[in-house]
């Protein structure tokens, strides 16, 4: 039924909570990208199934919804019991009837699916109580796992569109930006650009056609925050949108949404559909007299399409790449046409920031970093995941208190923050807040907010080897400082990594990230020596051993890398051999295990496994050695 | 008119013009690779680099491509600064390794010092450079029949699926722009040939050359009420026909013509 007013907009809301109030049970099921990888679909199916034989809804007063991403992706499936808020992690079909069994019926807990805590080895029993879930504080996730991403009843329930309704009922255009200007909300897809300014320039700007425009690009690795924003809880990104639009007077406007996620493009796509049949959406929205549509566009597969000339080249069907942006997008962007262009994450804060008020979102943060931020975590973390947090948070309190620490309790080295175009923080900066300005200052950015997590087992030539190779096959191949630098760059670095390196070759990667900052087209271009500029900032003894050396201190780089089984712990446990790829580990059962050399290819499969820690590795061409002392012979 | 300092010189550009054309109309040099008065500008080949400052700016300086920057009134540019010039090194020296055997990009090297490239030669010698020239003139004649493929260090500049171009009229706009003779074609007087297509030539019904292809009058014919006789003709011939004119006419008219 269409919405035609704001009272009966009210009325609607209201007809919802009560509907949802009166739902005595819900079970959630968690069915976000990560949890539906690890099966949260058939135990969703298997929840449906079992509630409709048995009846349960009407007995129990039961109620299942599948929800977007919870975001403590490392334990799905994830699945929460309403109203007690028990989380049970690592949910399989088969555990389906026992919960409703036990859990529902009866009301007793399975200790079994209860997340234990990996430092106190405890169960946790409450969602709320898990640290991972404590230290967080939720505003553009505020509603992601707890609504049925494809249920508008449910999202206005849990407050969707309030935002919306205030702003169009109470509040003129330059109020609503006033009120953005006091949450001192920046952009967050990265740069950090101050929303109400970009607002402001393109309300003033010339014309009567203007578009806003939302970022669903996410393409760096390790980050998923917008794709889950997406798919749990589009909503928030819609109504964001309708309110942006209204400030700046435009009446159209594009999702573009990364067309390798496919549960994005259909959540996002549905909530327009049901935004539009109940008037939060089309023309005269509420009744107030304000117009405004949304289309979604789907990108083409290219992480370039990310950059904001590229992405409207890409809407408007063209080759997208990118332009040079002297004259603003607030001027000539889409079509040529006065845009403004925000991340997912900015317009999901936006609903939150006008129903909160801008002062309640300010009330975090930092002097210049205002509000909250949403991180995935990932990486050699323990709890892998979906996070969001106050800005100004320490990386050690992420990593630590809601990461839980580094796998195996090995030492931390580096954290990567920003992605491709970030850089690598080590461990002596780990108490440094979170902040758009202090990571800049110190070599990375807040970027997409992906945070990749590092253990000494990682080698940081080979780390910044790996985003040089992302983005010489992401380059769009305009310019030629990106083009042809990334290339000569990413020789540089596998000469490195083979052993192949050559005094002068630092001060050649020097020149060349200088050349590429300054001459190239776009930012993708400019960013792109960062993971490099950055690694050798903190790590440049590394970069020298495997120069002067032929030496990977990590252990990582396979041509300069050897493994040996030293004599003393080793008990002939077997596990090495059984991971061992090429059968190049021998050893009778509980005697010492020997590896071959020249069948050894550096993997390092057998370290990672060896439960008595006795397998070292040197800095040392194994095979080669072994291959020469054969030719000797 | 905005009124601006280029390497101490003052002076006043067009409003709503490019930088590289006041650096110019200054009588500065800026090098360039991507640029043709025939398209839009483009900002690849990145040598226009300069810095671009202003007195309250306390000494910070932007680097912009002169061929894309608007001109600003008061503003202050410096072509030749130690960073434009490092700049521009890294492109060259970068373009000569793709290009190690292109005479246009050698001399332009050596003009910066660099004779030999300090990078990794490309084990495959090309002369195109991507400056994106050929696609941007088809593009302006309304055919684009040719683009460039894929991205990042596997870029070319390819017809749809390498094949001929089906769009392709012959025009030779690409191959006549190209500024490193990359692209080849082959005109005969019956035959032409580019991008692995075949076209027949259209002769003058005056002169007998062939000047044009059959399938150039075909596309420009009936465009703006232009009937195809008139492409067909030559433009030496039709010059030599208004010549003959104005001569039996005695001059041009004193009135215009009713």
């Amino acid at each position: 039924m269409r919405i035609e007013s704001l009272e009966q907009f009210g009325a609607a809301v209201e007809a919802a909570r009560q509907a949802h109030l009166a739902k005595g049970r819900e079970i959630w099921v968690c069915c976000g990208t990560g949890c539906l990888a690890n099966g949260s679909k058939a135990v969703a199916e298997a929840f449906d199934a079992r509630i409709a034989s048995e009846g349960l809804q009407a007995s129990l007063g039961l109620y299942h919804k599948a929800t977007g991403c919870h975001g403590f992706c490392e334990r799905g499936p994830l699945v929460v019991i309403q109203p007690e808020g028990l989380l049970y992690a690592k949910v399989k079909v088969g555990d389906v009837p026992e919960i409703l069994d036990k859990t529902v019926a009866r009301g007793e807990v399975i200790p079994r699916l209860l997340y234990k805590d990996p430092t106190t080895k405890q169960a946790i029993a409450k969602y709320d109580d898990i640290p991972f879930y404590r230290h967080q504080t939720r505003v553009a996730m505020r509603n992601i796992g707890r609504v049925d991403p494809g249920d508008l009843d449910d999202a206005l329930a849990h407050g969707a569109y309030a935002g919306l309704a205030k702003a169009l009922s109470t509040m003129t255009p330059d109020q609503v930006i006033a009120e953005i200007e006091a949450s001192g909300l920046r952009g967050r897809g990265g740069a950090g650009f101050a929303t109400s300014r970009k607002w402001k320039a393109c309300r003033k700007a010339r014309g009567d056609r203007k578009f806003v425009l939302c970022n669903g690009d996410e393409g760096d690795p390790g980050a998923f925050k917008d794709r889950s924003i997406m798919e749990g809880d589009p909503h928030s990104v819609v109504e964001g949108m309708i309110i942006g639009a209204y400030a700046i007077g435009a009446h159209e406007g594009y999702l573009y949404v990364r067309d390798e996620y496919p549960l994005a493009v259909v959540n996002v796509g549905k909530a327009l559909v049901a935004a539009r049949e109940r008037g939060l959406l089309g023309a005269n929205i509420l009744g107030s007299g304000f117009d405004f549509d949304l289309k979604v566009s789907r990108g083409g597969g290219a992480f370039v399409c990310g950059e904001s000339s590229a992405l409207m080249r890409s809407i408007e069907g063209r080759t997208g790449e990118p332009r040079a942006k002297y004259v603003h997008a607030s001027d000539k962007g889409l079509f040529d046409l006065p845009t403004n262009l925000n991340n997912v994450e900015t317009w999901a804060d936006v609903g939150a920031i006008i129903a909160g008020g801008g002062a309640w979102f300010a009330g975090w943060g930092t002097q210049k970093s205002k509000g909250t931020k949403a991180f995935s975590l990932v990486g050699k973390v323990k709890n892998t995941g979906l996070i969001e947090l106050p800005m100004g948070t320490t990386l050690r309190h992420i990593i630590y208190d809601i990461g839980g620490g580094i796998l195996k309790d090995r030492p931390f080295k580096a954290v990567q923050t920003g992605g491709p175009s970030g850089g690598c923080l080590p461990a002596d900066k780990l108490d440094l807040p979170v902040d758009y300005e202090i990571l800049a200052d110190n070599g990375s950015m807040m970027g997409s907010g992906g945070m990749i997590v590092m253990d000494d087992r990682t080698c940081m030539v080979d780390v910044a080897k790996y985003f040089l190779k992302f983005l010489s096959e992401e380059s769009c191949g305009k310019c030629v400082p990106c083009r042809e630098g990334l290339k000569q760059m990413l020789l540089i670095f596998d000469d490195l990594c083979t052993g192949k390196g050559k005094g002068g070759d630092i001060e050649r990667i020097e020149r060349l990230c200088k050349g590429m900052q300054l001459g190239s087209l776009c930012e993708l271009g400019k960013s792109a020596a960062n993971p490099v500029m950055s690694t050798l900032r903190y790590f440049r003894a590394e970069y020298e051993a495997h120069i002067d050396h032929k030496a990977c201190p990590a252990g990582m780089c396979r041509d300069l890398t050897s493994y040996e089984i030293v004599e003393e712990p080793c008990t002939g446990c077997h596990q090495c051999v059984k991971v061992c790829p090429t059968e190049a580990i021998a050893g009778k059962a509980k005697q010492k295990h020997v590896i071959d050399p020249a069948k050894c290819i550096s993997c390092g499969a057998c370290f990672d496994v060896c439960p008595e820690d006795c397998i070292r590795f040197t800095a040392r061409n194994g095979r080669k050695e072994a291959a020469h002392a054969h030719a000797d012979h | 008119m905005p009124t601006l300092t280029i390497d101490g010189k003052t002076v006043h550009a067009e409003h709503g013009t490019f930088l590289l054309a006041a650096c110019r109309k200054a009588g500065i040099d800026v090098p360039t690779l991507c640029e043709h008065p025939a398209v839009e500008p483009y900002g690849g080949c990145r040598l226009c680099v300069v810095d671009v400052t202003r007195p309250e700016w306390d000494g910070w300086c932007k680097m912009v491509v002169a061929c894309l920057f608007p001109v600003e009134d008061g503003i202050v540019v410096h072509t030749r600064s130690q960073r434009v010039l490092d700049t521009r090194k890294v492109v060259l020296d970068l373009l000569l390794a793709r290009c190690p055997e292109t005479p246009l990009i050698r001399d332009l090297a050596a003009t910066y010092g660099i004779a030999t490239t300090s990078y990794v030669k490309n084990p495959v010698p090309t002369d195109c450079i991507l400056c994106g020239l050929c696609t941007r003139v088809c593009d302006t004649m309304g055919m684009s029949a040719i683009s460039s493929v894929d991205r990042g260090a596997g870029r070319e500049i390819a017809p749809p699926f390498r094949g001929p171009p089906p769009a392709c009229i012959g025009c030779l706009a690409c191959a006549e722009i190209c500024p490193t003779g990359f692209i080849k074609a082959e005109s005969g007087l019956r035959k032409r040939r580019i991008w692995e297509k075949d076209f027949d030539m259209l002769r003058c019904p005056e002169c007998g050359r062939s000047h044009i292809t059959v399938a150039q009058a075909d596309f420009f014919a009936g465009r703006g009420g232009v009937p195809r006789s008139y492409f067909e003709t030559c433009d030496v011939c039709k010059r030599a026909a208004l010549a003959a004119t104005a001569t039996r006419l005695g001059g041009p008219p004193a009135t215009p013509a009713r």
